[in-house]
């Protein structure tokens, strides 16, 4: 089950692996993406680090690592096709896959509904 | 307050304006200043434009001008024949006004000759992509290092130490507040090359790049493939290379550089007091998100017809502050437009002549020297159009003696390093005749 997270990246999470990306909504804010610089593999990131930047056509943004762990995987795809992130934000444009040192960070997460509702708030 | 014709206002109009914003003299703007910061400037009374200028020709004359002198010193700035349409095109009001814009798609013709500048950059220093410069080659050689450390992560840079000393000051600077170590390379004593036993014990695991001057400080010429098959493929190799003499010498992106800075003045900028130049700065591509400074790219507007566009503005400041790849968000947008129209009016077969013409006058000069017995060439590695020679009398002495002959001598080493006590570097371009040149060597093989 995909949680969210309030800076608007959404975890999957199977076993101890998460898989990492930023939400439709977030990718509908940002514009055509154009760029994606991708972490390392073997990078340790502790929750709320910077683990990734963005390029839209608007401006350049810093994700946020939702869990702490290390990047055992990237999305090498968005090299040449960063726009996957605007046509399946949430599906085939995931960013990264972080081995968690700590599934219960998942918990403080928002499920589909509290994001939802979250993003309303935002306006 | 005495009335000037230059400033607009009227005492009336002042008078409203202090009304309005409720002070009472302009002095009144200013004291919020602490007194303590209160200090006579002596600047003299105001005096009327005919005595001004009769002032500044005084002091004009009291300089020398290089176009007076026969001109045997380089050393980073160098004097070489400027054609009078390079300043008469520059000059134009289009160009001229034009500053890096900050609505920079409205300045087309601005942007075209940054584009062909890099184009130009690219073409003479074997790279793929060029930004549309720096502030001059200290700075394109310090930023070089600094993004060197951006693509590979790792915290050492390592010098020749036959870089420009003022470069390697300028590296040791920018690197201090970034944490990253500089570590000296010593050059060979015989040939003036990087000593490559030395080279081979300063790598390690966190040595990010290696800067070498391309010739360098010396005059020298380094083998950059040699070097490369050191510092193996982990190792970025950064050159700061003169580019009149890349008209003739391989273009280091051939022989295996990853960044190619240098010092732009000698193309088609007067050496002025040592400045202002410009640096040019030319990558692989696949480091271009790591560049720093502006990029102007080419495209077509939805009429399909060529427009330019300043691109890859993420990387800078205006867009991502403090994460920006470095703080230059401007460029030497005038000297670059003079550097632009000087190798658009050279040519590529220009440049190489121009380089052809530095080079035998330098070797010619060398080969004199080397038959004089009060002097002697130091280094035998290959070079490009200086060269160093030492003196067996004191150097400072002797360039005051050649100056009064309208010479300006050999730069003294001596002032850049303890151990180098009168050996001086001698510079040639195209722009010393012929009969120059025998005239200097005569004067060289004379003077006490």
């Amino acid at each position: 089950m995909k949680r969210y997270s309030k800076t608007h990246e959404w975890i999957s999470l199977e076993g101890d692996v998460a898989v990492v990306g930023i939400s439709d909504h977030a990718q509908d804010h940002l514009g055509d993406v154009v760029y994606v610089d991708l972490p390392e593999p073997g990078k340790k990131v502790k929750k709320g680090d910077v683990f990734c930047s963005i390029e839209s056509v608007k401006a350049a943004s810093d994700i946020f690592s939702p869990v702490s762990g290390e990047i055992i995987e990237v999305n090498g795809e968005l090299d040449s096709a960063p726009e996957t992130i605007n046509s399946d934000a949430e599906g085939t444009g995931w960013i990264a896959k972080i081995k968690v040192s700590d599934p219960s960070e998942a918990d403080a997460l928002m499920d589909s509904e509290a994001y939802r509702k979250h993003c309303e708030e935002e306006g | 307050m005495p009335e000037y014709p230059f400033l607009p206002q009227t005492e009336g109009e002042i008078q409203e304006m202090l009304r309005t914003i409720g002070v009472d003299s302009v002095s009144d703007l200013f004291k919020d200043i602490p007194d303590k910061f209160e200090v006579d400037l002596a600047i003299p009374e105001s005096e009327d434009e005919f005595s001004v200028l009769r002032d500044l020709k005084e002091l004009s004359q009291r300089n020398t001008s290089l176009n007076e002198l026969s001109v045997f010193r380089g050393g980073g700035i160098y004097k070489h024949f400027i054609p009078s349409a390079v300043q008469r095109i520059g000059c134009r009001g289009e160009f001229l006004t034009a500053y890096t814009p900050y609505q920079p798609e409205v300045s087309q013709g601005t942007l075209q000759m940054l584009f062909e500048f890099q184009t130009m950059i690219c073409e003479l220093t074997g790279m793929e992509v060029a930004n549309s410069s720096m502030y001059d080659g200290a700075s394109a050689c310090a930023e070089a290092a600094l993004m060197a450390v951006r693509i590979n992560g790792k915290s050492r840079v390592i010098i020749s130490e036959s870089l420009h000393p003022e470069y390697i000051s300028t590296v040791k600077s920018y690197c201090f507040g970034g944490n990253i170590e500089v570590e000296l390379v010593k050059f060979d004593r015989e040939t003036g090359q990087i000593d490559c036993g030395d080279l081979e014990s300063k790598l390690s695991e966190n040595v990010s790049a290696l800067i070498v001057g391309y010739p360098n400080f010396l005059g020298v010429i380094e083998d950059l493939e040699a070097i490369r098959s050191i510092i193996g493929e982990k190792v970025l190799l950064i050159t700061a290379a003169n580019p009149i003499a890349l008209g003739l010498l391989q273009a280091p992106g051939n022989l295996g550089a990853d960044i190619v800075v240098g010092e732009g003045q000698s193309l088609g900028n007067p050496p002025s007091f040592g400045g202002p130049g410009f640096g040019f700065f030319a990558s692989k591509e696949e480091h271009i998100r790591k560049m720093p400074g502006r990029i102007i790219g080419q495209t077509k507007d939805k009429e399909g017809r060529t427009g330019y566009v300043m691109v890859l503005q993420t990387r800078e400041q205006h867009i991502r502050r403090s994460k920006a790849t470095s703080n230059i968000c401007s460029n030497q947008a005038f000297n670059v437009l003079l550097a632009s129209i000087y190798m658009s009016l050279i040519g590529p077969k220009g440049l190489k002549d121009i380089a052809r013409r530095c080079y035998d006058k330098a070797h010619y000069l060398a080969n004199r020297i080397e038959k004089m017995d009060k002097l002697r060439p130091v280094f035998t590695g290959p070079f490009f159009n200086e060269f160093v020679v030492e003196f067996d009398g004191d150097l400072s002495m002797i360039n005051s003696r050649l100056l009064e002959e309208q010479i300006l001598g050999p730069l003294d080493l001596g002032k850049f390093r303890e151990d180098m006590q009168n050996y001086g570097l001698i510079c040639t371009t195209e722009a010393n005749r012929n009969e120059e040149v025998e005239f200097f060597a005569g004067r060289l093989e004379e003077i006490e």
